[in-house]
């Protein structure tokens, strides 16, 4: 099964609208979403069934016992993430600011504090006739590569005898976007024609040229800014980036999702543009 | 004063509301808080930029005094660290920087040093104090550069906008901590309204005085809109979809230099000082 | 001489593990005794850093050789600092591999890919 991760640098540049209609167009039977931050694949598809839900874990968290506690503070002066405060209530942890290291519980002389499992969020897989799967960081807990790694795992922990995957990565180009790129065949950004765009691409390029990862190229509501499209173009030729084809701005786009649609569903110039952009997609992935 | 803007996600529109507001305010500062791709400074175009570097303490081991004991390796959580054939290795991109493994070594064998992760750019546009932090690209986390940055503006008097990262991780939190207000992008979409949602527990829950900026928005019924009326968040201002203001951002340019939009920003500047000083009266 | 392959079941008909630091077990083969045992990963649960700690398991239980599909740069750090060799793991099962091996059929891993650290901030 070859799977097709789709990256964006940044949100908001159409990455799930995009990957909701190359799922369409390709009648995927196998995907993903990778923003475990935002996860928003599930409300541009309809899934009949109510997925099965499993705790997911992250870091162990320090807790105190405050009938052991001796008050000597030894904690929170050894705590480099400031996680630990005192007030008129006792010792607290902050569990948003502990990184679960450990350090209090060796410093602590009456073994008063201890590290304690703590759901960092939350994993779905729908099985229907597809098969989905995607996962929801809990709010505070840190983005996290090895949910990713996770959602990843979920989404071939079923055989339906598929031979594409669609991936909705992450955004930004930290620890989950490594972990998505891992093990895919070929990813593909959808960058916006702005300053701050082709910034953000550029980064996320070094990022999977690290993993010798195939990639290519799209631009997202190209007719916004022509010389910066133009711009991207350029780029993609110096630095021998294939480059999948232009999706106008357009108005329906915005409407087919709010109506719970993908942008393969109807009749507009971003769908058609769109399908474009998947055969080329599709030709550079060997599918 | 200082002013955090949030967004669930990336790309609503979180850096054009702060920078317009900073500009808008002259004799500001604007802070860049999202260090995994700040972008702010594209548009300020700052000068007399002045960089320091930021580093966190990462342990080196002097093999002479290793025991080979595996105390550290054992105690770290994060496997930074391994012993192999009488040979103790650090990973620096692991570490957490957290000193434990320094507290339990017996023989002093390990140490600590700075490991650059990233830096701080200051610099100068027109009356705005432009500060930006950049997290190195391959580093684990971007924290130590946003406490730096807080560090550096917590005796600041001047209006301060605090470009914050997506979403409604730690990073996020601590981007807040110091906030007197937030305040939220959001835009009219059903990914929108669910993102929005995410980050307004965020702010609920740090008990951070809010409102709602609604980017992009387009004739008919608005998604966001109605949350806000459910859910009795104040909505402070309406910025319409325009290619021309998408033009003007996309190309890095503050909007506020158009006189068109000039307005819009220093009117939504105004409500939320208004809300602000609001908020100090009702809680004081 | 002992061989250790990443392992998704305790099952030697089972394939090999698609990833070094996450498999549930490893399969330490050694290859005077023609002998054999699963032993537990106990990276596979770590939030981070896992394929360090693998490759500690790996180095711990006296491994010469590794045969694997991928293997990350950080496990390839520790391995350097062995005799280690590291062979890339054909389709098939571990039976199927160590006959591979035997055979001069598998060639040496030779790109390790960049690491992922599992847990950022918190």
């Amino acid at each position: 099964m070859k799977q097709l991760l789709i990256l964006s640098g940044k949100g908001g540049t159409g990455k799930t609208t995009l990957a909701s209609a190359f799922i369409k167009m390709a009648q995927a039977k196998v995907y993903a979403d990778c923003d475990v931050d935002a996860p928003n694949l599930h409300l541009a598809l309809k899934h009949l069934s109510q997925p099965k839900r499993n705790d997911f874990y992250g870091m162990p968290k320090a807790e105190i016992n405050p009938t052991l506690c001796a008050k000597c503070d030894r904690c929170i002066e050894n705590c480099r993430f400031d996680a630990i405060s005192v007030d008129d209530d006792g010792y607290h942890v902050d569990p948003f600011a502990c990184e679960g290291c450990g350090v209090c519980e060796i410093v602590c002389p009456v073994r008063a504090i201890s590290l304690k499992l703590h759901i960092a969020g939350e994993l779905m897989l729908y099985h229907e006739d597809v098969v989905f799967s995607t996962a929801q960081l809990k709010m505070g807990s840190g983005t996290s590569g090895m949910l990713v790694t996770e959602v990843k795992k979920q989404m071939k922990s079923v055989d339906v005898g598929a031979d594409l995957a669609i991936i909705d990565g992450s955004p930004g180009i930290g620890c989950p976007v490594i972990a998505s790129i891992s093990g895919v065949d070929m990813v593909l950004i959808v960058a916006e024609p702005s300053v701050s765009g082709i910034s953000d691409m550029e980064r996320i390029i070094k990022t999977a040229q690290t993993f010798h990862t195939k990639t290519v190229v799209c631009v997202n509501k190209y007719d916004t800014n022509l010389k910066k499209t133009e711009a991207i173009i350029e780029y993609c030729k110096e630095y021998n980036i294939p480059y999948m084809g232009n999706i106008p701005y357009d108005e329906n786009a915005v409407k087919t999702i709010n109506q719970g649609l993908t942008i393969a569903d109807v009749f507009c110039d971003a769908g058609f543009a769109a399908q474009v952009v998947f055969n080329n997609t599709m030709k550079e992935l060997k599918l | 004063m200082k002013l955090a803007v949030l967004s669930g996600k990336g790309g609503t529109g979180k850096t054009l509301v702060s920078v317009n507001l900073a500009a808008v305010a002259k004799n500001s500062v604007y802070v860049d808080c999202d260090v995994e791709e700040p972008n702010g400074h594209l548009f300020f175009k700052p000068t007399e930029i002045e960089t320091e570097t930021v580093a966190i303490k990462i342990p080196v081991v002097d093999e002479d005094l290793c025991l080979g004991c595996r105390k550290c390796v054992d105690f770290c959580k994060f496997n930074a660290l391994a012993a192999i054939v009488n040979k103790l290795l650090v990973f620096d991109d692991i570490c957490h920087s957290c000193g434990g493994c320094i507290m339990l070594c017996p023989s002093n064998a390990l140490t600590e040093k700075d490991k650059v992760i990233g830096e701080i750019k200051t610099g100068i546009s027109e009356e705005v104090k432009v500060i930006s932090g950049i997290l190195n690209t391959g580093e684990v986390s971007g924290i130590p550069i946003i406490k730096e940055l807080l560090k550096k503006t917590a005796a600041e008097k001047r209006l301060t906008l605090i470009d914050c990262p997506p979403g409604s991780a730690c990073i996020v939190m601590e981007s807040i901590r110091d906030a007197d207000y937030c305040i939220l992008v959001a835009e009219p979409t059903i990914f929108g309204r669910h993102n929005l949602a995410l980050v307004y527990e965020l702010v609920k829950l740090f008990n951070k005085p809010h409102g709602v900026v609604i980017n992009k928005c387009m004739p008919g019924e608005n998604l966001i809109e109605t949350f806000c009326i459910e859910n009795k968040i104040n909505v402070l201002s309406k910025i319409p979809f325009e290619s021309e203001l998408g033009a003007i951002n996309s190309d890095g340019e503050i909007a506020v230099k158009s006189e068109k939009y000039y307005g819009l920003f220093s009117e939504l500047l105004q409500a939320v000082v208004k809300e602000v000083e609001h908020e100090t009266v009702t809680h004081s | 001489m002992k061989i250790a392959i990443p392992a998704d079941e305790k099952n030697l008909a089972g394939e090999v593990c698609m990833s070094f630091g996450r498999a549930p077990y490893f399969y330490i083969y050694e290859t005077i005794t023609k002998m054999g045992d699963f032993i537990e990963n106990e990276a596979a649960s770590s939030p981070g850093g896992a394929g360090i700690k693998a490759a500690q398991i790996v180095v711990d239980n006296h491994a010469d050789i590794l045969i694997t599909p991928r293997c990350g740069e950080n496990a390839a750090e520790v391995f350097k600092a062995t005799e280690l060799q590291i062979y890339k793991s054909k389709n098939g099962s571990i039976s199927d591999n160590l006959d591979a091996y035997h055979n001069d059929k598998l060639s040496k891993l030779e790109n390790f890919h960049a690491g992922f650290h599992g847990v950022t901030g918190n």
